[in-house]
């Protein structure tokens, strides 16, 4: 036991030690957020091009509802299309837009011209389009004589609001469905990437042991099982670590960015759509809903089932790649071709993990979320739903026996493997390796 | 004397090969003992199955009287043939990390690198990391991890390839003094003139099976053919080589077989006798590679090895 807890000591302080891992460590959340920063900058680019656009305005009641913004100047000269197209052509004007009078009231479509070589842009061809529809509306309001309240009484909006109807379960809004989804996307995705991260790294380092030769120094003193369970508890530990450090970490640079450059991510999220204006009230009572609803659920059941997921799940993969790195030793494409029977799981898992988040309750989801070798990945997405008990347990079960079966089959791969050498490994190969004597 | 080290009827097959084919040999306390036998002989395996590598599939491997167990290996320090250390790691730390591994106590274990360290003059090598060392510097860190814990029994396979002379002298004097302290040792390799001085007993292996055992010096002398080899300066008159059998002559040399050997002081008292100088004279006994070559041709073996070599 002592020499085990030496092996993790190594694995773990070897690797956390590095200055590769602290850098990783400390920049990626910065990474992060200079990437949605940058992401952020991207959508709300306008283009910096001063557009000036000439209107011909037939029936003379858009003037109004055309407003220059900051990148288009409209201008209403009193002068016939033909010579507003020369002036165009000449690069006085960027484009003419040519609003014919509304035929018929009762209408629903209204066509404009624009002339121009050059395409409007999409912001700007909506922010025109809106502009005219609103006028156009008001116009027909007037003209029919009809009361605007009434005309914005035709207007409802639906909302779905879910409710239990087990007496015990608290009341569900809409927004906790949207948490709980995006709570299970991002476990998820953190399952998906730490199998592979740490997975890929314990490989690396049982072929680096092989090919450097210091194994068979290691396993005369010790058991190939306390060395490769030595080497995944580490590697693990150094998962963890990252995860903690990254959780404190990106919620503290956030907000220190947010105060250094009062940036702003509800103005981000909202930039992209730029004609969807949203009201500013709304805004701040939909994240104080959102705020209520996070403190709703329940974590202390969320963050421990996720912990005993990730731990199974990673248990389950990096034996595997472990058992993967033993075999083949220094040779990358023999290697490739071994992950890939591991990685297609965890692929597959992961795409039902995404359509699970939009319907926790399917038939795919349920089973997948119990199938040992997605449910890693798929239930953690599903936890923020009120997954049934009996699913849960029923899905920690199969794991831990599954779990069990894969370390046991690992390990008789390993001790095998590591002191193999020169043999092309195929999967057959591996299979009769299990039935080895020692 | 007790034994150290006793085989008795040791058999590994692996899938396609028998590595180790009822092998049973005893090696004497505080020995240093040379197993020897050509590439892929089956050495390796049978070091594997001492040191708790792999498992024997019958026969009994007792250390110091026990039967093998998971005990064993804090008592047995291995440098096997191919042997390598954590590249990134710094040599202080390595050396550290094995000695726990191999039972010692983090006070001990700094101790004893501080002992070596200080016997090979490298103190200043504790920071630098293992990738930064010259091979043979890496195989002196390695010599130390296989010593560090004194254990009872040693073994080396291998231990003088691609180190220079400077440094196999160094690591045959260390050994010298670890068996006078009371280490056994065992030899492994497959370069026989290398251990005829070193080695008190050997066992010879051969497609894994043992196929002579015994004393360097009485195997030597009990397969001696009275060869007898002169040295000297001056001209031989034809009369003294009247009636000898010649084995070789050249300038100022001469190997001759006599039937009974006391005859060869006979003949280097009538040489000197006759006024020539002689400068050396020896006994000519075979070398452990002719006894290996002649045990295996006269058993009906071959020499040639397994195709299915283990690593």
């Amino acid at each position: 036991m002592s020499k085990l807890w030496l092996i993790i000591q190594r694995e773990y302080l070897s690797r956390v030690q590095k200055k590769s891992f602290v850098l990783t460590t400390l920049l990626t959340p910065l990474a992060f957020l200079v990437f949605f920063i940058f992401v952020g900058f991207i959508m709300s680019y306008e283009g910096d091009e001063a557009r000036k656009i000439a209107v011909i305005d037939e029936s003379d009641m858009m003037r109004k509802a055309i407003k220059d913004d900051a990148t288009i100047f409209f201008s209403f000269p009193k002068e016939s299309l033909d010579s507003l197209k020369a002036k165009t052509l000449r690069e006085e004007y960027n484009g003419v837009l040519v609003i014919p009078p509304l035929s018929d009231i009762q209408t629903t479509e209204h066509t404009v011209q624009y002339y121009s070589d050059n395409q409007l842009s999409l912001d700007a061809e909506s922010a025109i389009k809106d502009a005219l529809s609103a006028r156009l509306r008001e116009y027909k309001i007037a003209t029919l004589e009809l009361d605007p309240k009434v005309v914005e009484s035709l207007r409802t909006k639906v909302r779905i609001d879910p409710m239990p109807i087990a007496d015990e379960t608290q009341e569900l809004s809409s927004m906790r469905t949207a948490i709980g989804a995006g709570i299970g996307f991002i476990m998820g995705i953190m399952m998906y990437l730490g199998v592979f991260i740490y997975g890929m790294m314990i490989m690396r380092s049982v072929m680096e042991e092989k090919t450097n030769r210091i194994v068979e120094v290691m396993i005369s003193t010790i058991r190939p099982f306390q060395l490769m369970m030595g080497k995944i508890i580490g590697v693990g530990a150094v998962g963890l670590t990252q995860f903690l450090v990254w959780i404190i970490l990106i919620p503290l640079i956030s907000i220190l960015v947010n105060l250094i450059f009062g940036f702003d991510t509800t103005q981000m999220q909202g930039a992209g759509a730029a004609a969807q204006q949203i009201d500013p009230d709304d805004m701040q009572s939909m994240i104080a809903m959102a705020m209520q609803e996070l403190g709703q659920i329940e974590w202390w059941i969320i963050v421990p089932l996720f912990l005993v997921f990730f731990l199974l799940g990673y248990l389950l993969y990096a034996s595997l790649f472990a058992a993967v790195g033993s075999a083949v030793g220094d040779d990358i494409a023999d290697s490739q071709s071994l992950t890939l029977p591991i990685s297609i799981p965890v692929l597959i898992a992961f795409y039902i993990m995404m359509v699970s988040v939009r319907s926790p309750h399917s038939t795919l989801a349920v089973w997948a979320s119990i199938f040992p070798l997605f449910s890693p990945i798929v239930m953690p997405a599903r936890l923020a739903f009120d997954v049934p008990w009996w699913q849960i347990a029923l899905s920690v079960v199969l794991l831990a026996a599954t779990v069990v079966f894969f370390v046991w089959i690992s390990a008789r791969i390993y001790r095998v493997g590591i002191l193999m050498y020169g043999k092309k490994v195929t999967v057959k190969e591996l299979g009769k390796w299990l039935f080895y004597k020692d | 004397m007790s034994n150290i080290l006793e085989l008795s009827h040791v058999v590994k097959a692996y899938q396609t090969t028998l590595a180790v084919d009822d092998v049973s040999f005893d090696m004497p306390k505080g020995s240093i003992f040379g197993l020897l036998g050509p590439n892929g002989a089956g050495k390796t395996s049978l070091i594997r199955i001492i040191t708790s590598i792999t498992r024997a599939d019958s026969g009994r491997v007792l250390i110091d009287g026990i039967p093998l167990n998971i005990d064993h290996p804090e008592i047995i320090g291995y440098m096997p043939e191919e042997r390598g250390l954590y590249k990134k790691m710094k040599v202080g730390e390595h050396l550290i990390y094995l000695a726990r591994l191999k039972g010692l106590s983090a006070t001990d274990a700094n101790k004893a690198i501080d002992y070596w360290m200080d016997k090979f003059a490298i103190r200043d090598w504790w920071n630098k990391r293992v990738e930064e060392l010259s091979k043979g510097m890496q195989q002196k860190i390695q010599f130390i991890a296989t010593v560090i814990h004194k254990p009872k029994l040693i073994i080396l396979d291998e231990p003088f390839s691609g180190l220079d002379p400077i440094n196999s002298n160094l690591i045959k004097d260390e050994i010298h003094q670890l068996r006078n302290e009371g280490a056994s040792i065992i030899f492994s390799t497959h370069r026989m003139e290398q251990v005829e001085e070193i080695c008190e007993r050997i066992v010879l292996i051969n497609r894994g099976k043992n196929v002579l055992e015994g004393n360097v010096t009485d195997l030597r002398q009990e397969r001696k053919k009275n060869l007898f080899s002169y040295e000297f300066t001056g001209e031989l008159s034809s009369s003294l080589l009247e009636g000898q059998k010649i084995e070789e002559q050249g300038p100022g040399r001469i190997i001759l077989h006599f039937p009974e050997e006391h005859l060869s002081n006979q003949f280097l008292s009538r040489l000197i006798q006759s006024g020539v100088y002689v400068r050396d004279f020896t006994e000519i006994l075979p070398s452990l590679n002719e006894i290996f070559i002649r045990t295996v041709e006269e058993q009906g073996m071959t020499i040639d090895q397994p195709s299915n070599r283990e690593a």
